[in-house]
């Protein structure tokens, strides 16, 4: 299972160096070597008596993360779709791209594509789990935006990896709590917890989480939007991404979980619910659409729907129908993505309002759309597979044996009349989708070339899918016992063994659904054209695309409107908030702490001095604020610092007296000689409320100091460590002088830092004047 | 364009010894008395800026030839230097130790201690950094 997991990886490595020749021969014929082995591989495992087994690898095993890989029935049905699937796209995209396209590219993309994969359905541990969901959204980015030159592509790829990314981090969020409650990381250890998990108050967050993670990714409603986008992606990609892989990771998901999460009614009223809904919805909007893509887009969405709404149900019969659908929707949907790309090749248009009367050029392939097509909406014939999984479909929508109470009893009774309902557009798209293209008349005027068949080789992989619907419909029960029994077990924990008949006899129920289907879809698709004004009114101008873009443009507006709000680019608006932070922190903080106190035990007395000096000090700032002369606001800036010169006099420091007397010479000179070349400061034309708003931020910012200051000088906790410097000075320091003592000896360091930061200030001012450039010299 | 101004230039050949004969008893007083490096440095720097008042950037520039940006790492390593020379003797760096000696020529009684070195990597530092502001902001156009 490594190997599975990390050769396609390993080998997209190595493609850059096969891409250099692929004027000789196409790139994909190396890479076709990869997904075919991994499938020989991993069909030896089919058998009746195949057995769930798992391997444990170290990776992070600090913190209990292991590449745990596990291997039951559901990842062995997934991880063969995967490379069974791959295998007949990368055939396809053999002819379907031409060598003049960037095939490295390509390739390269869709290797890193399998390879997470095949990691997300073998994973056992969340969080490798988590690691290559992330890789399959960012790989389908790549891809989806492979024709980048396009701005369709460049949308549809911008908006399958907002979506997908939204739902990937919403996933984390769940698979951390699960992690949290059960105090491990392997999903099957979880699964013998899930009644802790049951239990915990964190229950419904890990549901919502999940689901959120489920539904973007395989694009339930509404969050189904992402996909239509996405078929800007070369068909190859559409076929295997959009409708085969990808979206059928989230279904994978909601099944591997299941046993944890399906204990809860919520599990049956969200998933159903939203799968029902899916179906309906998407069976609806695809009848609208007139691009073949679009079409199949809007039918993958309600297939996956209806697939979900199965997994919803969680009985026997309804997990059994969900696996099977899984692989006939598979078959018949990647065979259609590949048809159509075949009609877009060979007509260059996919827009089905030119299309028409192609069966007479294009035989073969009008054959495979005709079993295709009518094998996805169901129509009963003992040769198409899809006829066998709607029917069970029905047999499960009808919810026999199933008690629920409240709100999920009125969805239970509602839902087969949903479902018949969806499934009744589901055969209108299916029948417009075929005789649109290729019955009626031939719109000669509307296509560029003539259209003709496709090469073989690009017919080869519908064929095969195609063929394989065929045989599924002959021989339903063929992989029964051997695989897809295995593949129900891991989701619903018990044995199902279900026999699947074309004929249950005349009193059966679904029977009668599958014929109202038929007749009801009949008629409809014969009269589309009268009725299809409808589409007008529902959904009108409703639509979820809207609400998107509706969403990515006004974030973007309103982040750039509040981020030039405030990022101004003006230095006092910055100031601004700086200050008017501190004092809403520092008050919160003084108001919520609540042992503040005011004490003075040990205030020294004022003189006379000491109080003229300060007033000066008063007197010099208030009238710094006010002077409108330049020099003489530094001036009178010196009378402040002089003051404090002699304040330190007064309290006895004769150190800092002194440096503070020379510094603030030095200071004063350097300002002056500075500002001598500024142009005279001019009165400033302010409002009267700024210079108020600024004046009250001023003087509570003030306040704000002073309190703190005397709320920090009132609560002294430990006796001051300065007594050990006044009595150690001599002994250790050999100085009188404490304080050069401290600065040389004691705290020798921060001196040292001190002398390096002005060194630095002194390089920076001479590098700044002597280094300067004028305008426009380099 | 310079007044005649004899008053000024006599004053200050004397003015500028006695602030230099200061800042060096300030420098070495330092450990004992207030002063140190820092006052000692930029007492020195005052005095030479007193003398570039007077006299002029070329007369400076032919006094002291020296260049005072490149003095400032000068200083810098002597106080790293003499911080790390304790580790020769297994200590900590920046560890400081004094000795008193005694019956010296001339001196008599005088302490000697590590510190004045680490101090005079400060007051070295401190002139070149003064100067090497003051110079460049005052000589630019």
């Amino acid at each position: 299972m490594l190997t599975a997991i990390f050769l396609p990886l390993i080998l997209a490595c190595f493609i850059p160096l096969i891409s250099k020749w692929k004027y000789s021969i196409h790139t994909g014929w190396f890479v076709l070597i990869i997904p075919f082995s991994i499938f020989v591989y991993l069909i030896q495992q089919v058998g009746t008596r195949f057995s769930p087994f798992e391997k444990t690898y170290p990776w992070i095993p600090s913190m209990d993360i292991h590449f745990d890989l596990y291997l039951d029935g559901l990842s062995l049905l997934f991880g063969l779709l995967i490379s069974g699937i791959g295998t007949l796209v990368v055939l396809y995209s053999i002819y379907y791209l031409h060598k003049s396209e960037k095939l490295g590219h390509f390739y390269l993309y869709l290797l890193m594509f399998m390879s997470a994969m095949f990691g997300v359905v073998f994973s056992d541990n969340v969080y490798v789990l988590y690691t290559f969901w992330e890789l399959t959204s960012l790989s389908s980015f790549l891809l989806i935006g492979y024709w980048n030159h396009r701005k369709g592509s460049r949308y549809g790829a911008l908006k399958s990896m907002l979506i997908t990314v939204f739902g990937g981090l919403s996933m984390l969020g769940g698979l951390l709590l699960l992690t949290i409650v059960t105090d491990t990381t392997s999903i099957q250890e979880m699964i013998s917890q899930k009644e802790t998990i049951m239990n915990s108050p964190q229950f419904g967050w890990i549901l919502a989480f999940l689901f959120l993670g489920a539904f973007t990714k395989s694009a339930q409603f509404p969050f189904h939007i992402w996909l239509p986008d996405a078929m800007e992606a070369p068909t190859p990609v559409s076929a295997y991404l959009h409708s085969a892989t990808m979206v059928k990771a989230g279904i994978f998901l909601i099944a591997r979980f299941s046993p944890i999460l399906a204990q809860s009614d919520w599990f049956f009223i969200i998933v159903s619910g939203f799968g029902i809904l899916t179906l309906c919805w998407g069976s609806f909007m695809a009848v609208r659409q007139t691009d073949l893509k679009g079409i199949l887009a809007y039918s993958t969405i309600s297939q996956l729907g209806m697939i979900m709404a199965m997994l919803g149900f969680g009985t026997k019969i309804a997990v059994f129908a969900a696996v099977f659908h899984i692989l006939n929707h598979a078959t018949f949907k990647g065979s259609l993505f590949m048809v159509a790309g075949i009609v877009d090749h060979e007509t260059g248009t996919r827009d089905i309002r030119k299309l028409g009367g192609l069966m007479t050029f294009m035989p073969i392939t009008a054959t495979l759309a005709f079993f295709g097509t009518f094998s996805m909406a169901g129509f009963p014939l003992p040769f198409l597979n899809g006829f066998y999984s709607k029917e069970l479909f029905f047999d499960a929508a009808l919810l026999h044996h199933f008690s629920v109470e409240g709100f999920a009893q009125l969805l239970k009774v509602i839902i087969p009349y949903l479902a018949v309902f969806g499934s009744i557009f589901t055969f209108v798209y299916s029948m417009y989708l075929v005789f649109g293209t290729f019955r009626g008349e031939y719109k000669e005027r509307e296509l560029k070339t003539k259209p003709h068949e496709a090469p073989i080789g690009m017919l080869i992989s519908p064929i095969i899918l195609v063929v394989g619907v065929i045989i599924i419909g002959l021989f339903p029960n063929l992989f029964n016992e051997s695989f897809l029994a295995h593949a129900a077990k891991s989701i619903k924990g018990v044995e199902i063994h279900k026999h699947i008949k074309f004929w249950h006899g005349f009193n059966s129920v679904p029977l009668y659904m599958s014929l109202a289907v038929v007749v009801l879809g009949s008629i409809l698709a014969y009269t589309r054209k009268r009725w299809s004004s409808v589409y007008n009114v529902i959904p009108g101008t409703l639509s979820f695309n809207r609400v998107y873009d509706w969403l990515v443009d006004k974030t973007t507006a309103y982040s750039e409107v509040i981020t030039k709000g405030y990022m101004s680019g003006s230095l006092k608006h910055y100031v601004r908030y700086i200050l008017i932070a501190i004092l809403v922190v520092t008050f919160g903080t003084l108001w919520l702490t609540t042992d503040l106190t005011i004490s003075n035990p040990d205030l020294a007395s004022i003189g006379i001095p000491d109080m003229l000096v300060v007033g000066m000090m008063v007197i010099a700032s208030v009238a710094t604020i006010f002077t409108n002369n330049r020099i003489a606001a530094i001036l009178i800036l010196g009378v402040v610092g002089y003051g404090l010169s002699i304040l330190f006099v007064i309290y006895r420091a004769p150190d800092l007296a002194l440096t503070q007397l020379i510094i603030e010479t030095v200071t004063v000179a350097l300002f002056l000689l500075v500002f001598m070349h500024l142009p005279k400061l001019e009165k400033r034309n302010e409002s009267k409320g700024t210079i108020f708003f600024n004046a009250t931020v001023s003087i509570l910012f003030g306040a704000m100091m002073t309190f703190v200051a005397i709320f920090s000088y009132s609560s002294k906790w430990f006796e001051p460590i300065s007594d050990y410097f006044l009595e150690t000075s001599v002994s250790l320091g050999g100085g009188h002088n404490v304080v050069n003592v401290i600065l040389v000896d004691m705290r020798g360091l921060d001196t040292l830092f001190e002398i390096t930061v002005l060194g630095i200030a002194a390089l920076g001012i001479y590098g700044m004047i002597k280094l300067r450039r004028n305008k426009g010299e380099k | 364009m310079r007044t005649n101004d004899v008053i000024l230039r006599t004053t200050t050949t004397l003015i500028a010894f006695i602030l230099l004969a200061f800042s060096v008893y300030l420098f070495l007083a330092g450990h004992n008395a207030p002063g140190g490096g820092f006052i000692g440095g930029l007492m020195t720097a005052a005095a030479i800026i007193l003398m570039y008042m007077t006299y002029g950037i070329e007369s400076i520039r032919k006094i002291i030839p020296v260049n005072f940006r490149s003095i400032v790492p000068v200083g810098l390593l002597i106080a790293v230097l003499s911080g790390a020379g304790s580790f020769l003797f297994g200590e900590p760096f920046l560890s400081q130790t004094f000795a008193h000696l005694h019956h010296v020529p001339i001196f008599g009684e005088m302490e000697l201690a590590t510190a004045m070195l680490f101090d005079l990597g400060v007051y070295v530092t401190v002139v070149g950094i003064t100067l090497t502001i003051i110079l460049t902001i005052a000589n630019d156009q």
